[in-house]
Parts: C-alpha cells; structure tokens; sequence
C-alpha cells in the first residue's frame, strides 16, 4: 500500500467542520499493481498542449461499477461526470459508451481486457468502483490505462460524503488530464460572475456562483443592489467585488460560504476594480478621487494603504502576478488606454501593449507566462494574449464585444464574456490560450465578468 | 421620477433621431444635447413639474451633457447646458445634486467605470467654476451600467457617453 508522497496528501479538509476528503493511492491488485509498480511513465500517450494544434485523445470511460442499484447509478454518474468534464477541455474525445465490449463488472472483476478497448480505438481506459461506506460516505476507486501498453497510469481511491460525488469525478478528471497532459487539472473548480437580467437601460445584476461545469449554481446577492467584477481570493471562498449597495460605489470582500460581507476601507472616492495578492495578503483596487483614477494596494492585515500610481491619466485594471512582486495594469498615460507592468517595490512602470487600437481588462497567467488582455480596433473586440514582456501577442477572438478574460488555475484557458447584439445576449465563454476550442459556459441567465477560482483543497 | 426622466428622454432621442438623418458624420457627442438646449428656451413657463425637481432642471435647463468618445472634454454644448444649470441652480438654492458619469459600452468595463468618474468630475469642476458651491455637488460613475438607450450603433453610443445632474434634494 504505497502513499504518493508529498502530491496526494492522505486527508483533504472539504470544509473546516465537515467530513474528510481521503485520497490515496489504490491498493491495486494484479496486473495492475504490478504495470503501475514497473513502469514509470508512459511516454507515448501523452497530448501537448503547445501545439498548433490538437488532436484529441480518444478515450473510454467506463460507468464505475457499483454491486447494487444505487450505488451503479452514482457509478454511471460519476462516469458522465468525468467524461464531460474531459471532453469539454478540447483535448479528449469521449468513445461513446455504446461502443463498449467488456462490461463494468467483468473489468470490476478482472481487469481490463485490453483488446476489447483496443478494438474500440481507445487509447486511454479509465474504470472505476464505487461503494457505500458507513452511513453516508462513498468509496471511490479510479484507474487510468494506457490501451495500446496495457498498463496503469494512474490509481486512486476517495472517501467521500456522498452529497461531493460531484467534487470526486472532478477530481478524477484532473487526475486524468495531468497523467495525460503533464499539467495541473481545472475541473475541482469553480466560477463566480455576474448574473443578468432585465432591459439594457435597467439591468438587474446579481453575484452568481457555480461549479465550472454549471452544476450547483446559486446567486450571492439579492440583486437591488448593481454589483460589477467578482474576484476569488486564493483561498477560493471569498470573493472581492464592487457593490453600489452602501452608497458610494464600494469594493466589498465575501464570504460566498457564510455570507458574511464587509466592506474594504473607508475612502473618499469610488473603489473599484480589485484583485487579490496571490498569498491574498493585499487587494489592489483603484480609488477615484476628483475624477482621477489611480491604484492603490490595501494590506488586509494591518489596513494599511499604500498608493501606487499619481498623475491625472486612469489607471486601473490591476492584476498581479505569481511572485506577487509586480502588477499589470491599464493606463491612458500615453493617450490612449494601454497595458503597463510595474515592479510594486520601486514603482517602475514599463508599457508593454504596443499593438494597434486600444487594450484593456488585462489579467496575469497563474503560471506567470502569458497576460490575456482586451483588444479594440477597428470595431472589432479582441481577447488576446502576450508574453508577460508583451512580445508575441496573438488576437484569439473576434466579436462585437468581449471583455474581462481571467484565466483557469493551470493557465491554459481562459474564461470571457462575450456580447451579441443581434440577439441581445451576454453570455460565458471558455477558449484556450492557443485559440482553440471556443466554447460557451452554460449559464440560467445572461452573464457576465467572470473569474475563475482556484483548484479547490 | 426616474423613470419619467426616462421616458421623457426616450422620447427626445427617438425625436433627435428623427431629425438627423443623413447626418452620420456630424460630431456624435453634441447632437442630443441640441434638442435639451432647445427645449431650455421655452424655460420660465410653468410645466406640469414641481419646481426645484429633476424634471423642473430637465426642462428649464436641461440635465444631460453629452461627449466624444472616450473624452471628458466639454463641448460648446454641453458647457452651455451647464451655465443654464449652474443658473438653475442660484435660482434654487437648497437643490444639492449628484452628477452621474457614463460611458457606452464600447470599452472593457473597469476603464468605463473610471471614464465616467472622469466624466462626472469635468462637469462638477465646470459648476463650481461658474460660483456652485462645492458641498452642494456629488459625483458617482456608472461606467457602462446604466445606459440611456439600447443599441450597438453610433447613435446609441453617443447617447450614452453622459453626465446627467441629478436633484437629490430640495429642502
């Protein structure tokens, strides 16, 4: 029974009073203890993400087998579950279920018969068992095969309450899209935005939370108060966002568990546009005193503030990056709105935007490589992205207008939204930084200035 | 109140509309506010609105300014306008007022919000240079978030590239 060290811890807190989520390598039996034992890795079956172009992995998900009714169907649940998720990602194409040979208790009992996948032109096999455990938890067993070496790449097992069945397929997608891509997953995550309803010239605005597959979707706030630009903390659960709901427009901080809410400082002038430190010590927002807009940074501990820019142009749209040493930001400085870095120590501002029209909206890769930007010209909006030098800026959409791009945990794909004014709609999309796989969010209303949390603990 | 300050200016854009066609090029910003500024002229009559409320300053003086894009320079027209309110505003002196700031939507939405302050500010520093005393003026942005009008064309734009004063008090 071997532990993965230091990766797969042995207890994941879900909630501070609450169940633990347990994960820990398979006690694998057979074959697969052994395949997973002698071979490290399988080269062959991996995708990158960095190519021009992709050709998505086939694979087979098998409904995890349960031994009664019950417990079968959370199989087959958990079973959609991941194979939407991976689907969704662009770089997995789902073998339809139909197709399959073996049956979920004979690869339950013996393993997987790898001719039968390989007939079926799966490259990758993932399988599973689930089973009650005690009153209200489940056992959840996972296994990843390479089809075409007949290996195990990948076993795990979780205990979980039952009611986070969800959370463990997304987990096991993760855990698939990592032994497959060699990145950090996206799918034990969440998104927080704005919800819209309503005629253009009075639009109701409400907080909005969901997982990032639109499952367990809820408002935060009531709506008769306008609130703009939620933004995780990186602890995931509160959320920093701009409220009219206290009279002068104010950055709020809240906890989308608790519901509890306070409100950051008390300025003269209009707070806006916040973000989070990445350790979450500092928000930086923007203060609108007279007119001019300038940033500053907000140390959540001592309640100090800091100013950061002077000087009658806007700035605003801060965002740090992984260091938490610099930000990039939007200033009209030069004439026309563009994308400046600064070192946050010495206050050193380099533009970095040098590309035709107007930039906007900027927000820093996780993985420190990449910032995704707004671009508008010619009529057009564009999300883009560039090196954090600004060199190789690449257009990735075109539309009548898209704004606010914030990026997954891993830095692969960003989340947007998109207006179309023919039908009058505002809706969620996701697209990868190398432009493909455009895809819209599922949302119960119109929907807007999303941000997507961090993998969840 | 707000809501009849709506209409009334649905009304004077569908009428602006009507007028100006074939005129595309003109310079977007200062067209509404001619219609404002016209309806100004008949001020002094007495209309169906109270005296010292928003639809007494939207009548008597008009309570729109319009700009360029992603400007927050104030035109001819608008400073006009604004002379008519700071008037207004000697004539009643308990009105305190909050300017609101807006931008249309062709922007990313935080750069609107800071547009609109700026926005807001160029208006309450053009009153307060006229002789409105400062603790009598307010300012809010609302960035691209309240819209005038619906519509993804220039006209609409224009329209709601705005500060609008409002009265927030009388007594």
């Amino acid at each position: 029974m071997a532990t993965v060290p230091g990766r797969h811890p042995a207890a994941v807190d879900l909630s501070a009073a609450g169940p633990r989520l347990t994960r820990r390598t398979l006690l694998a039996t057979g074959v697969g203890a052994a395949a997973f034992a002698a071979v490290p890795a399988a080269a062959q079956l991996t995708v990158t993400i960095d190519r021009g172009t992709v050709k998505p992995l086939p694979v087979a998900i098998s409904p995890f087998f349960g031994a009664d009714a019950a417990r079968a169907e959370d199989g087959r649940r958990i079973a959609s579950v991941v194979g939407a998720d991976l689907e969704r990602s662009g770089l997995f194409r789902l073998i339809d279920p139909a197709a399959y040979i073996q049956a979920p208790a004979a690869l339950a009992r013996a393993g997987p018969r790898f001719a039968d996948w390989r007939t079926i032109n799966a490259e990758a096999l993932v399988m599973g068992e689930v089973r009650a455990a005690g009153e209200d938890d489940l056992t959840v067993d996972f296994r990843l095969f390479d089809v075409a070496a007949g290996n195990e790449l990948r076993g795990l097992r979780f205990t979980v309450p039952r009611r986070d069945w969800r959370r463990v397929a997304h987990k096991i997608a993760d855990e698939i899209y990592t032994r497959i891509t060699g990145e950090s997953g996206y799918f034990d995550t969440r998104i927080v935005y704005v919800a819209e309803s309503g005629p253009t010239t009075q639009r109701v605005k409400r907080l909005a939370i969901m997982d990032q597959d639109g499952a367990d979707h809820r408002f935060l706030t009531r709506g008769d108060a306008l609130v703009l630009t939620p933004r995780f903390a990186p602890d995931g659960r509160t959320v920093a966002y701009l409220t009219y709901a206290y009279g002068p427009p104010r950055v709020a901080l809240l906890d989308v568990d608790s519901g509890e809410e306070r409100v950051i400082g008390d300025f003269a002038g209009m707070t806006f546009s916040p973000r989070f430190s990445p350790d979450g010590r500092y928000l930086a927002f923007t203060l609108a005193d007279g007119g001019n807009s300038d940033l500053y940074l907000f140390d959540r501990r001592t309640e100090e503030r800091r100013r950061l820019t002077r000087g009658g142009a806007i700035d605003t749209s801060p965002d740090f990056d992984p260091s938490g040493e610099r930000l990039v930001f939007n200033s009209d400085r030069g004439g026309s709105p563009q994308l400046y870095v600064m070192e946050i120590a010495s206050g050193r501002s380099e533009r970095i935007s040098f590309g035709d029209g107007r930039y906007g909206s900027p927000a820093w890769s996780p993985r420190g490589d990449l910032i995704a930007f707004v671009n508008q010209k010619q009529g057009d909006f564009h999300i883009g992205v560039m090196r954090a030098d600004g060199r190789d800026a690449r257009l990735l959409t075109r539309s009548y207008m898209d704004d606010g791009p914030r990026f997954a945990p891993n830095g692969r794909v960003l989340v947007f939204a998109r207006t179309d004014p023919r039908r009058n709609r505002t809706r969620l999309f996701s697209i990868d930084t190398i432009g493909y796989n455009l895809r819209e969010l599922a949302t119960p209303l119109d929907a807007s200035d999303p941000d997507w949390s961090p993998l969840r603990r | 109140m707000r809501l009849l300050a709506v209409l009334a200016c649905l009304a004077l854009v569908t009428a602006c509309a009507r007028t100006e066609q074939g005129d595309a090029g003109a310079a977007a910003g200062d067209r509404p506010v001619a219609g404002a500024a016209a309806g100004a002229g008949a001020a002094g009559t007495a209309g169906d609105y109270a005296p010292g409320s928003q639809a007494a300053l939207e009548a008597e003086a008009g309570d729109t300014v319009y700009f360029a894009f992603d400007s927050a320079v104030l035109r001819e027209p608008s400073r006009r306008v604004l002379r008519q309110q700071a008037a207004w505003l000697e004539r009643n002196p308990d009105a305190t007022i909050t300017i609101e700031g807006h931008a249309d939507e062709r922007g990313t939405r935080e750069y609107n919000l800071a547009l609109g302050a700026r926005r807001a500010d160029a208006v309450r520093s053009y009153l307060v240079g006229l002789g409105v005393a400062p603790a009598r003026l307010d300012t809010i942005s609302y960035g691209e978030e309240r819209p005038a009008v619906a519509g993804s064309d220039e006209e609409a734009w224009a329209r709601n590239r705005r500060a609008v004063t409002r009265i927030e008090a009388t007594s």
